[in-house]
């Protein structure tokens, strides 16, 4: 059998169903194999939007995405989807076409070095040498990506090996890798231990992030947090990993958090973090982070565990395992609930005083806030979000409520600008039958926004709700607040016409610039057939509150 | 009923240890001896901010196995953070922080120095202090090589600096336990 048609056979039997990609020189013989293949191929329009439409798959269906490019330029557009699967532990295998073996190292034409250029942020990478390496490097790819920690794998293949004839038999051992043992089972004692320190904890907080979602383990957590009441909150990306509208909620931590969340992680005597890794963006400054706590660490990183901050309690493993054998543990040692009343009391009091508020719109004007809220109406709540990267993110993260994980779909780790709209394409591949909504910036829109043309051309209706503020907001908040207002290539300017553009590309155009229409107009978006933008005339200079200002204390919160 | 447990867990009595060692480590990796591996490895050190201070390449006694020694200063850098780290790298198979009471360490240096005729007897009377081996003799200069702990090759080296050190080349340092495992 050809290679190319064996890398087919084997992507099959790894249950690939959709693939995203371009194709050029150097990877002709997987396109062409791909004529026969019996998956989806989505011809997106740029490799980058190729890259994150993959991630957008793997974060709405926990399935590993995967993207093809050819050499070169090809393989260098994914470069920025394959860091922001890396940052933010995306299960995605990248298959790029590399130059005729014999060209390799000579400056061939579009010859690039995507292995080493993607060293520092691949999982793992193979350059394949020899064509009968082809099945097993997939199998190992998948494999790789999507257990343990998951993360991106690239899989760089010359031309001429994929047209090399192999003998292909399907492969049936699991795979096996010497130098890959992704941690699954706690050690039994420490958690033991870890539920002795909770039942002594008198100020406990249960601080969630991403790997709660990848682990699958939003149940998990629901069950521990229900053992005794305990204080949830999460980062960025573990959003909807415990329900929002749940009674345990404080709402999200960090540099936009809820200060509730922020306050009680300042003042906890025992944080337990779940699948979350300390990020700046999450301690602020380090030294005067959760100065009073002592600290339980679970993650399947090993390597995340005391890298920021110092674990007491280390528990290397697989969140849906740990949980649950924590929860068992807590719960046998029949501990008086009732010491956590002074901690809700004073949380409660943090709550009351500092709800997340803004000044409603006068006149018509449409707040960023009541734009998600009426998203949120317009959605019943249940929508796959999409995001850009921005004033819009963390609104939506603030505001939107989401209840379910694998919900919100963003860039949290690399924060790229041009993330949402590739990543709805990938998830409505995913899910088809769930409403898929793209909350874009306009900074962060015209950045991917060709990925337009494949929502017509592919047939994939996501709906684009556009929060134009005519700024790239998130930045101008900066100058405005840390940079004595001096606008420094902030503004948008007034094109393009969004409306215009959106029917230019044979989508459905749509605007709105009074709040009375909105929640309508975003109705009528989600019950227009095919793709649509819907073009948000917001307040310009909205700040978003409250913040950790860089390099802050939690307990200095602003706004 | 409760085997290796206490009975609780206090707070207050919780305690972190210590990251930093303060002293120096020797790393013996092995890893699979593929393509682009030390580029990886040293790509980790390089964006972590590790320093390595020495690094020795070699093959082992199973050709698809080589063996990465490599020495760097645990008073700057937590060791265990440079393990986890590196035993994330697929191609990574087994790490060993060498314990310096069971370790032999051995590393060798050329040195090659002025030597004129005055002073060539004393350089000579040094190498056979360190039982070092003149292995190249011209007329300005003479070539010694030294075998030994990276403490003795440096010792060598003040000693032999004084006369006019031309150049120097230094392995790096490769590590075997002691005793029969
Ligand atoms: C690719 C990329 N370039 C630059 C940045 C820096 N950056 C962060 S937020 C932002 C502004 C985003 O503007 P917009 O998409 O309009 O969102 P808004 O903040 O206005 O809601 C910029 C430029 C980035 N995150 N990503
Ligand atoms: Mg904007």
């Amino acid at each position: 059998m050809r290679a190319a048609d064996a890398l087919m056979e084997s992507l099959k039997a790894e249950g690939t169903e959709h693939v995203f990609g371009i194709p050029g020189g150097a990877n002709l013989p997987t396109y062409d194999a791909l004529v026969d293949a019996e998956f989806r191929h989505i011809q997106v329009r740029h490799e980058q939007g190729g890259g994150h439409a993959a991630e957008g798959y793997a974060k709405a269906s926990g399935k590993v995405g995967v993207a093809f490019a050819t050499s070169g330029p090809g393989a260098t557009n994914l470069v920025t989807a394959i860091a922001d699967s890396m940052l933010d532990s995306v299960p995605t295998v990248f298959i790029t076409g590399q130059v005729r073996t014999e060209l390799i190292g000579t400056d061939g034409f579009q010859e690039a070095d995507i292995l080493g250029s993607t060293l520092p942020f691949v999982k793992h990478s193979f350059q394949v040498t020899d064509p009968r390496q082809i099945p097993e490097y997939v199998h190992e790819a998948f494999h790789v990506a999507s257990t343990g920690r998951p993360g991106p794998v690239l899989l760089d293949i010359p031309q001429d090996l994929s047209r090399a004839e192999i003998d292909y038999a399907p492969r049936t051992e699991p795979v096996e890798l010497a130098g890959y043992k992704p941690p699954s089972a706690p050690n039994v004692k420490q958690v033991r231990i870890a539920a002795k320190a909770i039942a002594n904890a008198r100020k406990p907080i249960l601080y969630t992030g991403g790997g709660v979602v990848n682990a699958n383990a939003s149940e998990e957590l629901r069950e521990l947090a229900a053992a005794d009441r305990f204080p949830v909150t999460s980062t960025l990306m573990g959003l909807g990993s415990y329900p929002a509208s749940g009674e345990n909620w404080l709402g999200m931590l960090g540099m936009h958090g809820t200060r509730a969340a922020n306050y009680a992680m300042d003042e906890a005597d025992l944080i337990v973090a779940i699948g979350a890794r300390f990020d700046d963006r999450i301690t602020g400054k380090l030294s005067e982070f959760a100065p009073r706590a002592k600290f339980i660490h679970i993650d399947v990183d090993p390597a995340e565990i005391s890298k920021n901050v110092p674990a007491h309690i280390p528990i290397v493993g697989d969140a849906k395992l740990v949980l649950p054998a924590l929860t068992r543990e807590y719960r046998a040692l029949q501990t008086d609930g009732s010491r956590l009343d002074g901690w809700w009391k004073q949380i409660k009091a943090w709550q009351d005083e500092f709800p997340l508020r803004y000044d409603e719109g006068k006149d018509g004007e449409i707040k960023p806030q009541f734009m998600i809220e009426a998203m949120h109406r317009a959605t019943q709540g249940d929508a796959i979000v999409t995001s850009d990267v921005g004033q819009h993110q963390m609104w939506a993260a603030q505001y939107y409520g989401f209840d379910k994980p694998r919900r919100w779909i963003n860039s949290g780790g690399l924060g790229t600008m041009g993330f949402g709209l590739p990543a709805a394409v990938g998830a409505k591949v995913a899910c088809p039958d769930e409403s898929v909504v793209c909350l874009a910036g306009d900074g962060s829109l015209i950045m991917n926004c060709q990925e337009l043309a494949t929502c017509v051309a592919e047939e994939i209706p996501v709906k684009v709700f556009l929060m134009n503020n005519g700024y790239m907001g998130m930045v101008r908040q900066w100058q405005e607040l840390f940079w004595d207002r001096r606008y420094s290539a902030v503004e948008m300017g007034p094109s393009p016409d969004w409306v215009k553009l959106a029917e230019a590309f044979g989508a459905t155009g749509l605007r709105c610039e009074d709040s009375a229409d909105l929640e309508e107009t975003m109705v009528k978006a989600l019950e227009t057939d095919g793709p649509v933008l819907l073009d948000v005339r917001v307040s310009p200079e909205e700040n978003c509150f409250p913040m950790i200002p860089a390099g802050a204390a939690a307990r200095d919160m602003v706004g | 009923m409760e085997a290796g447990t206490p009975q609780v867990v206090k707070l207050e009595d919780l305690r972190v240890p210590g990251q930093l060692s303060g002293r120096k480590h020797i790393l013996s990796i092995l890893v699979e001896n593929k393509p682009g591996v030390l580029a990886r490895v040293a790509g980790l050190f390089s964006r972590r901010g590790f320093n390595i201070d020495t690094l020795a390449v070699g093959p082992t006694d199973d050709p698809s196995i080589s063996r990465i020694t490599l020495t760097l200063d645990g008073a700057v850098h937590p060791i265990d953070q440079v393990t986890k780290q590196l035993h994330k790298l697929v191609n990574v198979l087994k790490i060993r922080d060498m314990e310096p009471e069971e370790t032999v360490a051995r590393e060798m240096a050329m040195f090659k120095v002025s030597a004129a005729v005055e002073s060539r007897s004393e350089i000579i009377q040094f190498a056979e202090i360190f039982r070092a081996k003149i292995v190249d003799v011209s007329r300005r200069a003479l070539t010694i090589e030294v075998t030994g702990s990276a403490d003795k090759i440096e010792a060598f080296e003040r000693m032999i600096r004084p006369h006019g050190l031309i150049e120097m080349v230094r392995t790096g340092e490769i590590a075997i336990a002691r005793g029969s495992d």
